[in-house]
């Protein structure tokens, strides 16, 4: 029978499929960090269990670390003894860490694709939800609860029950200027942040063949944006090519019998979709976000909408608690709006490419007076690679902030937040109220984007330069 | 796990769509590394508004959360159950939730209950016109029952009996164990480890 590519990872991971039950899939690579994994550790404990695959886990901290003074002891004490126990428990388990100051540390979705740990056709889970990154790669990612961290910790597998699957279709040739990340923004905002919620989408066309591996995993990062867990991309030949000779990847005869599967990775020709939309690549422009979620977005050259202009009752009504949080009146042109600080970085936007493209629009200039931009690389493998070839100068130059790598201001768990009626350009995933700390306000929005806010102090996009 | 056949209680409306995690507990709440104690982080910006619902002397002894459409979008912390248990709360009814909270919700025990949108709003009203109304929601039956009104809803068999049983997901799991060494045995030998590590 025709299948779709997620239904062929699916059915290649089945431990166990019988009726009246959810199927128990095995899990191929199991990511974890300091933030949703101590109380897993702490129930096998309890129950007296053990980690049945430690070889097929990796642990990173992330969420919590300064980006700041790196080789100081963590200033605050909570987060300290968060990122203590992770390491504690690692070590009782005998699982690989990257802590803080090692060269493999950094936002554990950045880190294993780099590793080349991420590989097309596997089952990855993580605690957290912009695990369908590695989507990107081909594989079946998405993001589970700390119960689940401690299932799969416990038998390396878990029970679920098979998804709907949804085609995205993106067609034609993307205009300059415009990124993945517009890509992935205006697909959210035709589809709503509910709209994938049961499925597993599918990107396809030839705007996505187009996209760099890195360019591919910004839109299947916000897969769960969309309110699907996960979401893929058929593995091709730029795949193969990011992957070959990565620390992980397959060697030899290895590489070979691996290619071959992986080859075989798409969805048949004549495989059902339950659903599918399509998206017209050379219509798109640079997409930003107005509101608190992240389906409230307009290309950057449109107005602030107006609640009437929407016909369901819940989104109206969600449009003016938006316009209210964000302070914005409707019929405001975007590009009016007057931005405070810029983030660079996060899983989304802080790989070595998403630093290039920002860092040539900055080149020679300088930061708006008023904007404090801080540049976060993902890792500190991407940190290297930029200063080597000296994005960092760049960026300092300019007036920016070069931190070392961790999630930083895209979830304000560290010291990097936004201050109360603060309002970012951010690269990063979520626009929600207080994301990036209390009372901050925050529009989502491309690298590019991000790059030219911060020269002229208002929403920007590159040809307004 | 506890065990979940039927809970009766007053509930709190909370008139808005899409509460994500980040609403349900900030971030700068998720620092615990134990399962209680994250009643203090539930809605704590909205908290701040002594007008929030949750707020008001005539909910405060709620135990179901009515709310509306795409509750627990956003991250996949499960924090956001455990607030709203550690606050009181064993039922939460919507018209959708978000999958990974409705996985994390339902494996830790917190029942997450669908009603169509319209059966939502007849709640909210009649809740608000008497804060003190009592609401069953029974497994057994699959009905969430207030005054003479009997609403049934869906949950899988399988979900049910877990949570009716109070059955540890790990303890089934561990029952076919047998089975995942065979998968093991028979997966392809290029798949990559973590350990040793390469660079």
């Amino acid at each position: 029978m025709a299948k779709t590519l997620a239904e062929k990872v699916w059915d290649d991971h089945l431990v166990r499929s019988a009726s009246g039950e959810p199927d128990l899939l095995y899990i191929d690579l199991h990511l974890i960090h300091e933030v949703t994994s101590p109380q897993a550790f702490d129930g096998l404990r309890l129950a007296k269990r053990g980690v049945r695959r430690p070889d097929l886990t990796l642990a990173t901290e992330d969420h919590n670390v300064p980006t700041l003074n790196i080789d100081k002891p963590i200033a605050d004490p909570v987060s300290r003894l968060q990122v203590d126990t992770l390491r504690k428990n690692c070590q009782e388990f005998g699982i690989r860490l990257h802590s803080l100051g090692d060269v493999e540390q950094g936002i554990v979705h950045v880190v294993g694709p780099q590793l080349g740990l991420t590989q097309p056709g596997m089952t990855i889970v993580c605690g957290d939800s912009h695990t369908s990154t590695h989507g990107a790669f081909g594989a079946l990612a998405f993001g589970i609860g700390t119960s689940e961290v401690e299932h799969v910790l416990a038998t390396q597998t878990l029970p679920l029950s098979r998804p709907k699957t949804m085609a995205i279709n993106v067609e034609g040739k993307l205009k300059p200027g415009v990124t993945s990340k517009d890509i992935i923004l205006a697909i959210i905002a035709k589809i709503g942040t509910g709209g994938g919620q049961g499925y597993i989408l599918e990107y396809c066309g030839s705007a996505i063949r187009a996209l760099s591996m890195e360019a591919r995993m910004t839109i299947c990062n916000m897969s769960i944006e969309a309110g699907a867990r996960a979401g893929l991309i058929a593995p091709d030949e730029t795949t193969f090519a990011y992957l070959k000779d990565r620390p992980h990847a397959p060697k030899g005869e290895d590489w070979q019998r691996a290619l071959a599967y992986w080859s075989e990775l798409k969805s048949d020709s004549d495989a059902k979709f339950d659903k599918e939309i399509t998206l017209d690549a050379d219509q798109l422009s640079p997409f930003v976000t107005w509101g608190t979620n992240p389906g409230q977005g307009i290309p950057l050259d449109g107005v602030i909408p107006s609640p009437q202009d929407f016909t369901d009752p819940e989104e109206v009504s969600a449009a003016e608690r938006a316009l209210v949080y964000m302070d914005l009146k409707a019929g405001t042109p975007m590009k009016k709006i007057k931005i405070d600080t810029v983030f660079l970085g996060s899983c989304t936007n802080g790989r070595i490419e998403d630093l290039r493209a920002a860092a040539e629009i900055i080149k020679g200039k300088k930061v708006a007076s008023d904007i404090r931009m801080m540049v976060v690389p993902g890792s500190a493998r991407v940190r290297l690679q930029a200063e080597a070839e000296g994005l960092d100068k760049l960026f300092l130059e300019a007036g920016a902030e070069w931190r070392s790598a961790g999630c930083s201001m895209c979830l304000g768990m560290n010291p990097d937040q936004l201050a109360p009626g603060e309002r970012s350009a951010s690269t990063s995933n979520r626009n929600f109220e207080g994301r990036q700390g209390k009372g901050g306000r925050t529009h989502l929005v491309s690298p590019l984007v991000a790059a030219a806010t911060a020269l002229r102090g208002t929403l920007s996009s590159p040809a307004d330069l | 796990m506890e065990k979940f056949i039927s809970h009766t209680g007053s509930a709190l409306p909370l008139r808005r769509s899409n509460v994500d995690t980040d609403q349900i507990i900030p971030a700068v709440y998720l620092k615990r590394v134990t399962r209680s104690g994250f009643e203090d982080g539930l809605f704590a910006a909205w908290r701040s508004d002594p007008e929030f619902v949750l707020n008001k002397a005539e909910y405060s002894k709620a135990s179901i959360l009515v709310a509306g459409a795409d509750f627990g979008t956003g991250s996949s912390r499960e924090h956001a159950v455990w607030a709203l248990q550690n606050y009181g709360f064993k039922v939460v009814i919507s018209s959708r939730f978000a999958d990974i909270f409705r996985g994390n919700s339902l494996k830790a025990g917190l029942l997450t209950v669908i009603l169509g949108q319209s059966d939502v709003e007849a709640l909210w009203s009649a809740i608000e016109a008497e804060p003190s109304l009592e609401i069953e929601v029974d497994l057994e039956t699959r009905l969430v029952s207030y005054k003479n009104q009997a609403i049934s809803f869906d949950l899988d068999d399988y979900t049910r009996w877990r949570l009716m049983e109070g059955l540890d997901d790990i303890g089934l799991t561990l029952r076919k164990i047998d089975e995942v060494e065979n998968f093991e045995e028979k997966r392809a030998k290029y798949k990559p480890k973590t350990l040793p590590v390469l660079s």
